[in-house]
C-alpha cells in the first residue's frame, strides 16, 4: 500500500505531451524577473494544549526555496503530495505570511505587505484554484463572480462591468448568455474556465496556478490546459504552474522545479529536466509516469523508490532525500547539498545533489528497486520461471 | 449546507445555441435552466401535507392577531372592558350559562371574576405572544449570526472569547435568571423614566431578557459552518482579490448560510413563545389586566375545577400555535436538505 502510495503522485494518466521548443510568440521580452523569491520559508507552528498553548514544533512546509519568473515566462512546480509546492504557491500569492524568506515581486517587496494594503500588486498577481467546485462562490451567479475583482479592485471598464465580464466568459470558451447562472449549472471544465475568467479580469501579470487540472477528467484537463496556454501567449502572463502531471506540466512550462520535501531539489529547462535530469529524485519520478511503449522498444530506466516521504515535523538532515536515495552516503547525511550548476549540467539547470546521476533516462545496466514488496514479486516470479 | 445543487433532472433540456464554443464535451449533454434553492424549497413544501396545514394556520393566527382590535370592535367588547351581567355574584362571580359562559355575545366565554370578554383577550394575548416571539427570534437571530460570524472567521481569541461566552449562556439557568432580574431591570428602568407600568416597557424587557439567552444558539450553529465554509477555496479567491472582512463575511459566506439561519429563526420563534407564556404564567412577564396567553394560563389554573373551559381554550390555541410553528420549521428544514430526495 505504501509503495503504491509514494509512486501514485507521479503517475499520469495522459500521453505525454509533445513538448514546445521555441519560446512562445507574442510575449513581453524576458529581460527582467517578474516574480523574485528568495529564502522563502513556511513553518506552520504545532500547538498543544487546551486554553495555555505552546509550540511543540513546526511542520516544515516549505523550507528555503528560491526561484525567479520573468514576464511572461511559465514555471512548473512538480513533487510529491505534501512536498510544499502548493504552500509555495500561497506564499507567493500572499494567502499565507512566509515564515522567512522575501517575495518581490514587479519590483516591489510585497513579503509582509498586508493582503488589503496590495490592491496595485494584487491587480497584477492572480490565482487559479485547484478544486473548482469549491473555488466559486455556490451562491454567486457567474456574473457575479466573474465582476467581484473589477468591482473590489475600483476598476470600471469602458464597456461597464456587465459587458467586460460577457467578454471575458466568451474569452475563456463559454457562452456569455450564461451571465446569470449559478456555478452548480456547469460541469467541472466549464466552472474552471469560470475561474479563469476571475483571475483574467484583472489583466494580471502573473497567475498562480495551483493544481488547476488535478481535479478534472482527464479528457477535460487537455482543454483546459490548451486554453491556458493559448491565453499565456495571447495577453503574455507569466505563470507559476504547479501540479504533479509531469506530463502536464512538461506541456505547459518551459521552466521546471522538482520539490521534495519542501526544498527544490533541481531545477532546469523543461528540455533539459525531462531528458538530463541530475537528481536521483528527479529520475525516480520520471521513472514512475508510464509511457505507451507496449512493444518495450524504448529502454527507459527503471527505479522503484520504498518508503514514505520523511515527516516534515521533523526532516532528515543534511540531504533531505537520503532516507530514500540508493546512493546515499556519510556525506549527505552531514552535509546539506546546495542547489547550484554541476559540471556537465548547461547554464540554468541547478541540482542540488553531492552524488548526482548521469544525464540520461536511458535504461540502467540494472533497474534500482529499493521496495522490498516489488522486489519479492520479482524474486518469487524468477523462481517459478 | 444547500451548497451544491447538482441540475435538476426532469428539464426541458434545450442546448443554447452556440453553447461553449471550445468543446468542452460535457457541455453536449443538454444545459438545464436550473431551479433556484429558494424554488426547490417551496416546491418540496408544497407537497409535503403537514407543513401546508402548519403554514396556514400560522398565517390565520397572525391574520387574527393582526385583525384584534378590528375583531373585538365587531364582537364589541374589549380585552379590559367587563361585563357585569354574563358573571354571576351569588356563585361567586363565574360565568353565567354552561361552558365557561359562551354565547353569542362572548365567543368563547368570559373569565371568572372581572367578567372580561375571553375571545377578546386570546386575540389580543396572541398579539402579545407572536410579537414577543418574533420580536425576540428577530433580535437573537441577528445578534447570534454577527457574533457566529466573527467567531467563525475571526478564530483566535476572538474566537476563545466569543465561545466561551456562549457556553456560559447556553449554560445559564434561564428561567431563574429571568424571574430573578426582571423586576430589577423593570425597576431601574422606569426609575430613569417616569414611573407608571409602562406596558411597552414590559414587552421590551421581555423581548430583550428571551434574546439575551437565545442569540448563542443562532451564533454556535453558525460559528460551526463559517469554520468549514471558510476553508473553502472561494474565501482564498476573495482574498486574494483584496476583499476585506466585510465583503468575505456578509458577500461570500452569509449567503450561504440563509438555510441553518432559517431554520434556526423558524424553531426559536415557537420556543420563544412558550418561553414567554411561562414567564407570563410566572408573573415576569405581561401583567393582568393585560392580555396574554401565560397570564390567563395562569389566572385560569385557580379556576380549574369550577371552569375548566377558561384554562382548556388558552390552553389549545397555545398548542395548536406552538406545534404549528414548530412543524413549519421542521418542513423548512426539510424542504432546504439538499441531501433529501430531490422531488
Amino acid at each position: 500500500m505504501k509503495a503504491a502510495d509514494e509512486q501514485e503522485h507521479a503517475v499520469s494518466t495522459t500521453q505525454p505531451l509533445p513538448g514546445q521548443q521555441s519560446a512562445p510568440a507574442g510575449q513581453p521580452p524576458a529581460g527582467e524577473n517578474l516574480l523574485e523569491v528568495s529564502g522563502l520559508r513556511k513553518h506552520f507552528p504545532i500547538r498543544h494544549g487546551i486554553v495555555f498553548q505552546r509550540q511543540i514544533g513546526a511542520v516544515h512546509a516549505v523550507d528555503g526555496v528560491d526561484f525567479t519568473v520573468g514576464a511572461g515566462r511559465t514555471l512548473g512546480l512538480v513533487g510529491e503530495s505534501g512536498c510544499g509546492k502548493s504552500t509555495t504557491g500561497r506564499l507567493v500569492t500572499r494567502l499565507l505570511e512566509p515564515t522567512a524568506g522575501t517575495v518581490v515581486f514587479d519590483g516591489e517587496d510585497i513579503t509582509h505587505t498586508p493582503v488589503t494594503r496590495m490592491k496595485e500588486a494584487r491587480r497584477n498577481l492572480q490565482m487559479i484554484f485547484q478544486d473548482p467546485y469549491s473555488s466559486l462562490n455556490p451562491r454567486h451567479t457567474v456574473g457575479t463572480i466573474v465582476e467581484t475583482p473589477m468591482r473590489l479592485g475600483g476598476i470600471n471598464p469602458p464597456q461597464g462591468h456587465k459587458r467586460r465580464a460577457q467578454e471575458l466568459l466568451e474569452t475563456v470558451g463559454l457562452n456569455p448568455e450564461h451571465y446569470n447562472r449559478y456555478p452548480n449549472e456547469f460541469s467541472g471544465g466549464q466552472r474552471q474556465r469560470i475561474g479563469i475568467a476571475r483571475a483574467l479580469a484583472l489583466r494580471p501579470k502573473l497567475i498562480v496556478a495551483d493544481e488547476p487540472v488535478s481535479a478534472l477528467d482527464v479528457s477535460i484537463q487537455a482543454q483546459i490546459v490548451n486554453l491556458l496556454q493559448d491565453l499565456q501567449r495571447e495577453f503574455g502572463i507569466a505563470f507559476v504552474f504547479i501540479a504533479h502531471d509531469l506530463a502536464v506540466v512538461r506541456h505547459f512550462c518551459e521552466r521546471v522545479a522538482v520539490m521534495y520535501l519542501g526544498k527544490i531539489v533541481e531545477i532546469a529547462d523543461r528540455q533539459t529536466l525531462y531528458t538530463r535530469p541530475r537528481h536521483p529524485y528527479t529520475h525516480a519520478l520520471l521513472s514512475a509516469v508510464p509511457e505507451a511503449d507496449p512493444d518495450g522498444i524504448r529502454r527507459r530506466e527503471r527505479i522503484r523508490l520504498a518508503g514514505d516521504v520523511p515527516s516534515p515535523v521533523d526532516p532528515p538532515s543534511g540531504c533531505r532525500f537520503r532516507t530514500r536515495c540508493w546512493k546515499a552516503r556519510e556525506r549527505c547525511v552531514t552535509e546539506e547539498p546546495p542547489l547550484v550548476r554541476l559540471g556537465g549540467s548547461p547554464a540554468g539547470h541547478l541540482t542540488a545533489c553531492h552524488f548526482p546521476e548521469e544525464p540520461t533516462i536511458e535504461a540502467r545496466e540494472e533497474d534500482i528497486v529499493l521496495d522490498p514488496a516489488v522486489t519479492g514479486r520479482e524474486e518469487t516470479a524468477a523462481g517459478t520461471a | 449546507m444547500t451548497t451544491q445543487h447538482p441540475p435538476v433532472q426532469n428539464a426541458t433540456g434545450t442546448m443554447p445555441p452556440g453553447a461553449d464554443p471550445a468543446g468542452d464535451p460535457l457541455a453536449a449533454e443538454p444545459v438545464v435552466a436550473g431551479r433556484s434553492p429558494a424554488r426547490i424549497a417551496w416546491n418540496r413544501i408544497r407537497r409535503d401535507k403537514v407543513t401546508l396545514v402548519a403554514f396556514v394556520v400560522t398565517v390565520l393566527f397572525i391574520v387574527i392577531a393582526l385583525l384584534a382590535p378590528v375583531l373585538t370592535a365587531l364582537t364589541g367588547w374589549g380585552p379590559i372592558t367587563p361585563d357585569g351581567r354574563a358573571i354571576n355574584p351569588d356563585t361567586g362571580n363565574f360565568p353565567r350559562g354552561s361552558l365557561g359562559g359562551i354565547s353569542a355575545h362572548h365567543l368563547l366565554g368570559v373569565e371568572p371574576g372581572t367578567g372580561y370578554d375571553l375571545f377578546a383577550r386570546v386575540v389580543h394575548g396572541l398579539r402579545t405572544s407572536l410579537l414577543v416571539g418574533f420580536a425576540s427570534a428577530v433580535l437573537s437571530t441577528v445578534v447570534g449570526v454577527v457574533a457566529g460570524l466573527a467567531a467563525g472567521y475571526s478564530g483566535g481569541w476572538v474566537d476563545s472569547v466569543l465561545s466561551r461566552v456562549m457556553d456560559v449562556m447556553l449554560a445559564f439557568p434561564q428561567l431563574l435568571f429571568i424571574i430573578a432580574l426582571t423586576p430589577v431591570i423593570q425597576n431601574a428602568l422606569q426609575t430613569n423614566s417616569h414611573g407608571g407600568t409602562d406596558e411597552n416597557l414590559r414587552l421590551l424587557v421581555l423581548v430583550l431578557n428571551i434574546a439575551v439567552f437565545a442569540w448563542a444558539y443562532t451564533a454556535r450553529l453558525v460559528r460551526g459552518q463559517v469554520l468549514s465554509l471558510r476553508e473553502r477555496e472561494f474565501v482564498d479567491a476573495a482574498r486574494i482579490m483584496s476583499a476585506g472582512r466585510g465583503h468575505i463575511l456578509f458577500r461570500q459566506l452569509l449567503p450561504n448560510l440563509w438555510a441553518p439561519i432559517l431554520i434556526s429563526f423558524a424553531l426559536a420563534v415557537p420556543q420563544n413563545i412558550t418561553t414567554e407564556a411561562a414567564l407570563s404564567y410566572l408573573g415576569v412577564g405581561v401583567v393582568p389586566p393585560n392580555p396574554d396567553w401565560g397570564s390567563l394560563l395562569s389566572d385560569a389554573s385557580q379556576y380549574f375545577l369550577q371552569d375548566p373551559m377558561y384554562l382548556f381554550i388558552p390552553g389549545v390555541l397555545l398548542l395548536v400555535l406552538v406545534l404549528a410553528l414548530n412543524l413549519l420549521g421542521d418542513g423548512v428544514r426539510d424542504a432546504l436538505d439538499p441531501r433529501a430526495a430531490r422531488t
